[in-house]
């Protein structure tokens, strides 16, 4: 069977920014795959160009077999896409929003209102159907956009950043709801810029960086190659902090002089901590304090590609913002 | 459950794939959609029933008295109010499509294969429901304070006729501003300028008694000949030139600003 997303040499650029320059990826039916990336990757310019929302540049991308470009129409009855702004009404209930999403995707007035009671029982969302969108919080308001991307039951779902801005709890319930779409067959390609998303999720992670795929695998596959945890140092001054880094060299991470605090990539046990400690800062007097976290996207980015992702500033950037607007 | 990894995912029961909808259908839906939001949008209900009282009570008593047009001022001033509110109202439109397209409504939308026909043709339907209120509201707050109109049946059926052709041409105007603009607050900006068109017209003082710089854009501006008509058509006097002018300006302006529209809503989403 042919795969349900296939992606040969797919660029795009909006004005001067290059979103995509040349990205292939292939995701076979039934699977959940996950685009992991910062902000302004271009997950959500190949997001839009796979649901028919924006032309390739150059290269092609079938989705459910259809080509995205040549076959839109075909490829608009098997997908359904939630993006990063909810597509709802706030002063309408929910129970009209899905109904009328229901309408437009063809349903006759009796089998919209049987699939829209199907689909807030099914996220949870019956007590609420009668009220306002206005009056939902952000979790319900997600649950509900995602309801209503699947009225017409897609073959191939498309979630950019499902969970962004939500509260834990709220992702909680949204990761559920994924993974029982993945179980009732459906594909699902979905983007995030949490690694613990991707890995929870997903069968398979696709790190995307300044418009490339870095780095494609499993969830375990990938983890094989980065280290779990970081260990952060904090410098008594400047020139503690100078020597640290140069006694590192190319395993220093996240160096900022402002808070005199240089990261180095640790398997997070007692022995490799003590020995870091013992080797950089061995007469005990550059080092002041110290912590392990768990490992970044930053630092995984610097395992699988050898620099850390391209720096942007946080919120949506240009890109993101061109392809969100265009 | 870690077993149903290894083994072929299932043939998940595949469910048929739905006809695409028809664009009747889907304008329909999208109409019943945009009369329901306006109806709940209280702000603009207030705005839309409080607008044509007031002013209509600020010109015939206010202004009125001190403006000697020939004949009573309120069978004079009743086609500029008329085109000043429902052109507010249809100025709104603006702002419902530029909140659409900086929502993800949009992109729900197209993804679904509906185009910009049905989305801007339901507010554009909504926009002149709301109008057909705020018409029949002026009209009965002019008659208590002494509006006589003198129309004929199928006078009265022309000027309502020409007045919604007005409006949906000045929605469509509208729903192509709302896609030109990047925010709903700069779609706003456009009933400014709706507000402000009728005045240099013959709606509310005669055109001699302006000065001449601007007596050219009053004789010459699309309002002058709706208003032209619409009074004429009802207080039942020879309509003249003015009617034709008045069909020709609106059918360009529904025309030219359809295709606007579609023009941009392409160019903003390819």
């Amino acid at each position: 069977m042919a795969a349900a997303i296939e992606v040969d040499g797919v660029t795009k650029a909006y004005g001067p920014v290059t979103a995509l320059d040349g990205v292939d990826l292939r995701v076979a039916r039934g699977e959940v795959a996950a685009l992991l990336g910062p902000n302004g990757a271009g997950k959500t310019t190949l997001v839009r160009v796979l649901s028919t929302l924006t032309g390739p540049d150059a290269g092609a991308a079938r989705v459910a077999g259809y080509d995205v470009v040549a076959d839109r129409r075909e490829v608009r009855r098997r997908i359904s896409l939630t993006g990063q702004f909810a597509a709802l009404d706030e002063l309408q209930t929910g129970e009209e929003n899905l109904r009328m999403t229901a309408r437009l995707r063809g349903l006759s007035g009796g089998d919209a209102r049987r699939r829209t009671s199907e689909l807030l029982g099914r996220f949870d969302l019956v007590a609420a159907a009668g009220r306002r969108v206005a009056t939902y919080s952000g979790g319900m308001r997600r649950r509900l956009d995602l309801a209503a991307g699947l009225v017409g039951r897609p073959e191939v779902v498309f979630l950019d950043e499902p969970t962004t801005g939500l509260d834990p709890r709220s992702r909680q319930e949204l990761w559920h709801v994924v993974a029982e779409l993945a179980a009732g067959g459906a594909t699902v390609l979905l983007t995030t810029q949490y690694l613990e998303e991707a890995d929870h999720l997903a069968r398979r992670i696709t790190f995307v960086d300044a418009g490339r795929v870095v780095a494609e695998g499993t969830p375990a596959e990938l983890k094989g190659r980065v280290a779990g945890e970081r260990l952060d140092l904090v410098a008594h001054d400047p020139g503690a902090l100078d020597r640290l880094a140069a006694r590192l060299g190319d395993r220093a991470v996240g160096l900022d002089p402002e808070t005199l605090m240089v990261g180095v990539p640790t398997d997070g046990t007692a022995a490799h901590v003590r020995a870091l400690l013992a080797e950089v800062d061995a007469d005990g007097r550059a080092v002041a304090r110290f912590a392990v976290h768990q490992a970044s996207l930053d630092d995984v980015f610097l395992a699988l590609t050898g620099q850390a992702p391209t720096i942007r500033p946080t919120g949506p950037t240009a890109s993101e913002e061109v392809a969100a607007h265009v | 459950m870690s077993d149903t990894v290894t083994l072929p995912i299932p043939a998940a029961a595949p469910a048929p794939v739905l006809p695409a909808v028809g664009p009747l259908a889907a304008t329909a839906t999208m109409v019943r959609r945009s009369l329901r939001l306006g109806l709940r949008n209280v702000d603009g209900l207030i705005i839309a029933l409080v607008l044509p009282i007031t002013l209509m009570l600020v010109f015939v008593h206010l202004f009125g008295g001190a403006i000697d047009t020939g004949i009573d001022y309120v069978d004079y001033v009743v086609p500029g109010v008329l085109l000043l509110c429902t052109g507010y109202g249809a100025s709104l439109t603006a702002v419902s499509v530029s909140e659409d397209l900086t929502g993800g409504i949009v992109d729900r939308l197209r993804s679904m294969d509906v185009g910009a026909l049905p989305l801007l043709t339901g507010h554009v339907v909504a926009g002149v429901v709301r109008n057909g209120l705020s018409t029949a509201l002026v009209l009965a707050v002019a008659v208590l304070n002494g509006f006589r109109p003198q129309a004929s049946p199928l006078g009265w059926l022309a000027a309502l006729g020409l007045l919604a052709l007005y409006v949906v041409a000045m929605s469509w105007v509208s729903a192509a501003i709302g896609l030109l603009v990047r925010s709903p607050e700069a779609a706003g900006g456009f009933s400014f300028f709706v507000l402000f068109l009728p005045y240099p017209s013959s709606g509310f003082v005669a055109v001699d008694t302006m000065p001449g710089w601007l007596q050219g854009f009053a004789e010459h501006q699309p309002l002058t000949p709706v208003i032209g008509a619409l009074r004429a058509l009802l207080l039942d006097q020879p309509v003249g030139d003015d009617a034709a002018l008045a069909v020709a300006w609106c059918g360009g302006l529904l025309v030219g600003s359809m295709v606007a529209s579609a023009a941009l809503f392409r160019h903003r989403f390819h």
